[in-house]
């Protein structure tokens, strides 16, 4: 039952990776793909009746983990009390900027919004992924489940810890380029015109230059955390994971050179599944490593609510997910083809 | 700064009563646009749409705020709260789960259609992603209502051998009676705040004799659904919630009224101070037995006094709990009289032509956030000192590790960027204010 849980927050994750990660790409892209009025419009028109629902993923995923796993919201939450409060913050100016843009004719407050707009989508990436970071390496966690850290220490990945170490932000950095990307393909897919020809363009190097730090943080986090690649003998599903990355990996080369953008963007989601999927298969079932003693980790098992709780939460899960996909179809289907600008005093 | 309770208290205390405003707003107007889609739809005529239009309009600005200043709440219980998180988890975790799953995706997917789609769906699709949306926010309250009833009256649970709360029955727990009524009364608040700025709108408007079609719409609307909701609140919906706090709270019945001495005939104070220290009401203007009569249905009934319990249960910051339930009992009274008056003119056709009354409607609208807010701090301060009602106090149930500095620095932070979103709200609902009806 724990590991069920474990696998369907991981699912839920998973998903709003690949769903707010194109909100996030396309945030940091669009002041510089998008030039005129009208072509800002067009990246709002495309993510602008998703990116709220996406967003819905994370407050999803986040109740999910609380059910089930009671103990790892508390410790964690409360030992990133600083950083939590900045991805708070970073979401509710990214929304607002989203929404206050389209109410008032002005150049001047639109480009404040847009800016807005941007640094928070580059923001959030950098701080998700410095998060994961964290997950890897582990936090100062000790007998009593608790922790509290520092933004930064001495940027090195031994004890004292911080939230910003060269691993942690290496690994922001990676999201970071990730989520560019994959936002890029998105608009590449979802746009037309000079717009659609200026993505094309920016995904090419963007994708090159994730594609090297991928593997350069395969490598970093072999240095961090050794244990996680011998877990990879035995757990099958990491290899499904890896298989996974690579053909997203090679889905995109081969959408972005035959210009088949659908292609590349399911690509670049395969992409991230694939590497939160190996991530979570090697790290199972610790959810929170300690950096202090490995006793102190949490774990699916001493995190977990009780066997009730769970039973309850996964009965109605499985009523609750399909209808949540159902949403989204429904959406998708509605705003299918291409995103068009729509006109003024509608759409964002 | 040493006080790391009161930080964190007043930390989610602010942050949950400045979002508050906003999904009280849009719970309100979700129900009128519902209404008046629905009579679009049934009547054909545009005026009933170029009304739903206008105040979707208005809706989508509430809700965006609405749900930004939401993620903070969430994030909250684990950053503020930790113990309390490690420790009720097991059963409050199956709540707020389930706002995401069932209402904010149901929420977050049709707003879009609504706010953006009349074209594209027609009318009679449209009219459904209204009814869609509305049934979303009414779900969400529901969640978030079970929740904090879970805190104020603990039922379907059991105690675990390491001291954690979990689930022992879900549906006892999820339809907590407790919830129910307190959603009934929570809800009836909300269509108050929502009607009352709707008739407001529609006092503006008539009274500098612009928009005049769309402004007789929105007083009628507002006055009627305005009047319904303010008796609603009050009975049987605050009264049935005043007898299960008197049932089940009687501590905080106690100090809701200033009772400090038991015995049956117990008077209704309307007006009085507390004095906590000389434990007696100070100048009270009261109405004999009536208290008596409405927490227990018979005149001759005992109600306890703060005496009788234990100091350390009684609830902290006892005054504020007090001008709270005060303000908020006085004010819906005023809402009742108010709204009545309205409609008595409003029948015989002459409220356009009443001046004195529309400016008091126009003026009256801030009033049932101030009653909204002032009633969850009397469901929240009544509460204590208890977090979990009878099982864990409130001192339990915070982050131990988190320096009070850093709640001092984040409080001021939202501060800060609370005060520039209310602005920002405020100036973009005055704009639409005054461009007026969406052809």
């Amino acid at each position: 039952m724990e590991m069920l849980w474990f696998w369907l927050v991981s699912v839920m994750v998973a998903i709003y990776a690949v769903m707010d990660g194109f909100d996030f790409g396309s945030g940091v892209l669009h002041l510089f793909v998008a030039r005129t009025e009208a072509e800002r419009r067009e990246v709002l028109a495309a993510i602008g009746p998703l990116w709220d629902g996406n967003e819905v993923w994370l407050l999803a995923a986040g109740g999910a983990m609380f059910l089930a796993f009671p103990r790892l919201l508390a410790s964690g939450f409360s030992g990133f009390y600083l950083a939590m409060f900045m991805v708070v913050w970073s979401l509710i100016l990214r929304g607002i900027a989203i929404e206050f843009r389209s109410h008032v004719h002005d150049a001047m407050w639109r480009s404040f919004w847009d800016l807005v707009f941007a640094v928070a989508s580059a923001l959030l990436p950098v701080l998700l992924g410095a998060a994961l970071g964290n997950v890897v390496r582990g936090v100062p966690l000790d007998a009593t489940g608790y922790f509290q850290i520092p933004l930064f220490t001495h940027f090195g990945v031994a004890n004292p810890v911080g939230i910003l170490d060269w691993y942690t932000v290496l690994m922001g950095v990676l999201v970071l380029a990730t989520l560019t990307t994959h936002g890029a393909l998105f608009l590449a897919w979802k746009t037309s015109g000079a717009l659609h020809e200026r993505c094309r363009r920016a995904a090419q190097p963007l994708w090159l230059a994730t594609a090297a730090l991928a593997v350069l943080a395969t490598w970093a986090t072999a240095e961090v955390n050794p244990a996680l690649y011998r877990n990879l003998s035995h757990a099958g599903l990491a290899w499904v994971g890896v298989a996974l990355f690579l053909g997203g990996l090679a889905a995109v080369f081969a959408g972005l050179y035959g210009n088949r953008f659908l292609q590349a963007f399911l690509g670049s989601s395969a992409f991230i599944v694939g590497i939160l999927a190996a991530t979570a298969a090697c790290v199972w079932p610790v959810m929170l490593p300690s950096t202090l003693d490995p006793a102190a980790s949490i774990t699916a098992y001493n995190a977990s609510a009780g066997a009730a709780s769970l039973r309850a939460g996964m009965v109605w899960w499985f009523i609750g997910f399909p209808l949540a996909l159902a949403y989204f179809a429904y959406l998708f289907w509605i705003h299918r083809g291409k995103a068009q600008a729509p006109g003024e005093g509608e759409g964002y | 700064m040493g006080d790391l309770l009161f930080w964190h208290r007043l930390q989610f205390g602010f942050t949950a009563t400045f979002h508050y405003l906003f999904p009280q707003l849009t719970m309100g107007l979700a129900l009128i646009i519902v209404v008046f889609k629905g009579l679009a739809l049934a009547t054909g005529e545009e005026r009933f749409a170029t009304a739903a239009r206008f105040w979707i309009r208005i809706f989508g600005l509430s809700f965006a705020v609405g749900v930004v200043t939401g993620i903070p709440m969430e994030f909250q219980f684990g950053t503020n709260w930790a113990r309390f998180s490690a420790r009720a988890g097991g059963v409050i975790g199956q709540t707020l789960a389930m706002e995401g799953m069932f209402a904010f995706f149901l929420e977050s997917t049709f707003l879009g259609l609504l706010v953006w789609g009349e074209r594209r769906l027609g009318p009679r699709r449209h009219f459904m992603a209204a009814v869609a949306l509305f049934l979303g926010s009414w779900l969400s309250g529901y969640f978030i209502i079970a929740t904090n009833a879970f805190m104020q009256h603990p039922v379907g649970y059991q105690i675990a051998a390491d001291g954690t709360l979990q689930l022992a029955d879900f549906w006892a727990f999820l339809l907590n009676p407790w919830a129910v009524v307190q959603y009934l009364h929570n809800m009836m608040g909300a269509v108050v705040t929502g009607s009352f700025v709707v008739a407001a709108v529609g006092a503006f408007w008539t009274l500098r004799a612009v928009h005049l079609e769309q402004a007789a719409l929105f007083l009628r609307t507002g006055v009627v659904a305005g009047l319904l909701a303010s008796l609603l609140v009050a009975f049987p919906t605050g009264d049935q919630q005043g007898k299960r706090v008197a049932r089940y709270q009687q501590p905080a019945l106690a100090a809701m009224e200033g009772r400090w001495n038991s015995g049956p005939y117990a008077e209704l104070n309307l007006i009085g101070q507390p004095n906590v220290e000389g434990r007696k009401l100070d100048n009270p203007v009261r109405l004999p037995g009536l208290l008596s009569f409405i927490a227990y249905g018979s005149f001759s009934s005992n109600v306890k006094g703060l005496n009788e319990f234990p100091r350390d249960q009684w609830p902290p910051n006892l005054e504020f709990l007090y001008y709270g339930f005060h303000v908020m009992v006085g004010l819906g009274t005023l809402f009742i009289a108010l709204m009545g008056l309205a409609a008595a003119f409003l029948v015989f056709g002459r409220l356009e032509r009443i001046r004195a009354l529309l400016w008091a409607l126009m003026l009256a609208f801030p009033f049932p956030f101030i009653a909204n807010s002032a009633g969850w701090v009397v469901a929240e301060f009544g509460r204590q000192p208890w977090l979990v009602y009878g099982l864990m106090r409130t001192a339990e149930g915070t982050s131990q590790l988190v320096h009070p500095g850093q709640t001092v620095f984040t409080s001021l932070g939202f501060a800060g960027l609370y005060f520039v979103l209310g602005l920002l709200f405020l100036f973009l609902v005055g704009r639409e204010v005054n461009h007026g009806p969406v052809a």
